[in-house]
């Protein structure tokens, strides 16, 4: 039905705590909560219809159209920079982006630093800003290992308790930014559902609000 | 299915129309360019990627990323206004896309005598152009000179006034909180650019409360242009015109009206434009240039017409089948309108909507 509101959440428990918002603002989908393996959720009375995406392909589905809004990490708009409206912080999820490594490190200028990292243009654009000339590693998963056997001198990534770090004898040595989810907005989809998509965050942020208030 | 253009072929010859209705001729320009002129001018475009060659003299060369620079660049420096259309391809990586494309663009360029006419006419003939593609069709018009006018009168700094046009361009009020929070900014301006960042909407509701804000003189001035802007275009007819100040772009090279276009059903915008004397004026020329580019690679999609079938008619004829009847029955069929596949019977066959066999007369 091309007049539902398409709704990209990440996979996961933010994004069941994104909806568990959503529903809370009026944008219920019931047969979101049963438990089954389906991706595609509608609730034609409300008007919505809900997909769940792995978290760093919810700013595509997105930017490319197939969703209208979506919720997304900061630190996944960071790096890829998608073309979309970024309407609201939904303060959830909050974690940081950190440059981490030994607990006792020191930057040895006189040599290009190696940095491992899942995040390449942010490690880029972090390092450039620092006039810092860097050779970054590209890495998929498990990014504390890199540091630990001498793969690189440290890592570009998000840290929520630095407990992992700590396990691994690792700590945080400076943060670059702070990360939590985002609605996003496809751009021209908003064009012609400015007032659906308007409403829904005003609707979000006020709830959101009050919660923060309480 | 008859022959005929397909919904891409009808819209290109729609524009290039529209275009030479009004007066502009086309510009043709080489596939070439020599590659120091995107070199001295990268922001410029909307990738860094170019595709380069070394010519036979050893110069540095380039498949063009963009029209707009080389136009710029053959246009003589005197005191006449030109008005041009061009369809070219440019070879460019999208964003986030991982290889070069060639990509089909049309647009225009007015360059010279820059004056309130001449930039109404533009944005009705954008305006016009996306009519041209679908109904549904939006043009959001924004004008650089409200951000930067209200950002220069505060005193702000270039990193900040940076980050505040990206905030509007993502419509994203808490980075926008965040930035002048950071940049120092007074709680007037403040406020006044949070009203901004959310202001959109049609022009005919959204002018008045544009109008309404306590602007500082030079985006007042911007302001009031718009709506002179908009006051013109009525005269034209009624388009879908929606005052949006997320729409924003390189203060190096664009300072005017700025707009993007959007149809409903392709999810990126498929025209962008707006008025650039500073690259003109980097570029060594005098005077003032506006003009738009429409993105026909991006209308695939939306155009595209799914066919039935390959053809009307399969006519199939057996080996002893006399040619001569064969092309008659051919010649016949095309001639009513059809669209016709001749071959052996007993071949893989093109899916067909009717099929008919020579020899047998049959229809199958």
């Amino acid at each position: 039905m091309p007049n539902m509101l398409n709704i990209a959440l990440p996979k996961g428990r933010l994004g069941e705590r994104v909806y568990d918002i959503f529903e809370a603002a009026g944008y219920a989908c019931p047969s979101l909560k049963e438990p089954n393996r389906r991706l595609i959720f509608e609730n034609e009375a409300a008007g919505v219809r809900y997909f769940w995406s792995k978290p760093s392909d919810v700013a595509i589905y997105v930017e490319r159209g197939a969703a209208d809004i979506g919720v997304a990490g900061k630190d996944i708009l960071l790096e890829y920079s998608p073309d979309v409206y970024e309407l609201l912080d939904l303060n959830m999820g909050k974690c940081r982006m950190c440059v981490a490594g030994p607990a006792d490190f020191r930057d040895d200028i006189s040599r290009t630093l190696r940095v491992a990292t899942k995040f390449p243009n942010i490690a880029r654009s972090y390092y450039a800003g620092q006039s810092r000339e860097i050779d970054i590693i590209k890495m998929n998963g498990s990014i504390e290992l890199a540091p630990i056997v001498g793969l690189s001198d440290v890592i570009v990534d998000i840290v929520e308790t630095g407990k992992t770090l700590a396990e691994n004898g690792l700590a945080p040595l400076k943060e670059i930014v702070p990360i939590s989810a985002r609605l996003i907005a496809n751009k021209a989809r908003f064009k012609f559902r400015r007032d659906e998509i308007s409403t829904l965050c005003e609707n979000i942020d006020r709830l959101l609000r009050e919660a923060a208030e309480e | 299915m008859t022959t005929s253009m397909s919904a891409f072929e009808r819209v290109s010859l729609a524009l290039r129309g529209l275009y030479q209705s009004y007066g502009y001729r086309q510009y043709k320009v080489g596939k070439f360019e020599t590659y120091d002129l995107y070199a001295r001018n990268r922001n410029f475009l909307s990738g860094e990627h170019i595709l380069t060659f070394s010519d036979i003299d050893g110069r540095l060369m380039a498949l063009k990323p963009d029209v707009t620079l080389s136009i710029i660049k053959n246009t003589r420096d005197d005191s006449r206004t030109r008005k041009m259309w061009y369809t070219e391809n440019v070879y460019r990586v999208p964003r986030n896309a991982y290889g070069f494309r060639e990509i089909v663009q049309t647009g225009l360029e007015c360059i010279g005598e820059v004056d309130l006419y001449a930039m109404a006419e533009v944005l009705m003939l954008a305006a016009r152009s996306l009519e041209t593609i679908s109904p549904d069709y939006v043009l959001d018009l924004s004008h650089m000179g409200i951000l930067t006018g209200t950002l220069d009168e505060c005193g702000a700094s270039a990193s900040i006034s940076a980050d505040v046009i990206a905030a509007f361009g993502e419509k994203n009020l808490h980075a926008l909180r965040a930035v002048c929070e950071g940049g120092g900014l007074d709680a007037d301006t403040v406020k006044l650019l949070e009203k901004l960042c959310v202001l959109g909407g049609p022009a005919a509701e959204t002018l008045p409360q544009l109008l309404e804000l306590p602007l500082p003189g030079a985006a007042r001035q911007a302001a009031e242009e718009l709506r002179s802007l908009c006051d013109i275009l009525n005269v034209f007819g009624a388009y879908r015109v929606n005052i949006d100040l997320s729409v924003t772009n390189d203060t190096d090279y664009y300072n005017g009206v700025i707009f993007r276009g959007f149809v409903d059903g392709v999810a990126a915008g498929v025209l962008s434009g707006g008025r650039y004397d500073h690259l003109l004026h980097r570029m060594g020329r005098t005077g003032g240039a506006i003009g738009f580019a429409v993105y026909l690679s991006e209308l695939e999609l939306l155009l595209s017409e799914k066919a039935a079938y390959d053809v009307d008619t399969l006519l199939v004829y057996d080996e002893g089948d006399d040619p001569a009847r064969v092309a008659a029955a051919a010649q016949a069929l095309t001639e009513s309108g059809q669209t016709v596949r001749v071959q052996p019977a007993g071949e893989a066959a093109v899916t067909y909507r009717l099929m008919l066999h020579v020899g047998k007369g049959e229809i199958v």
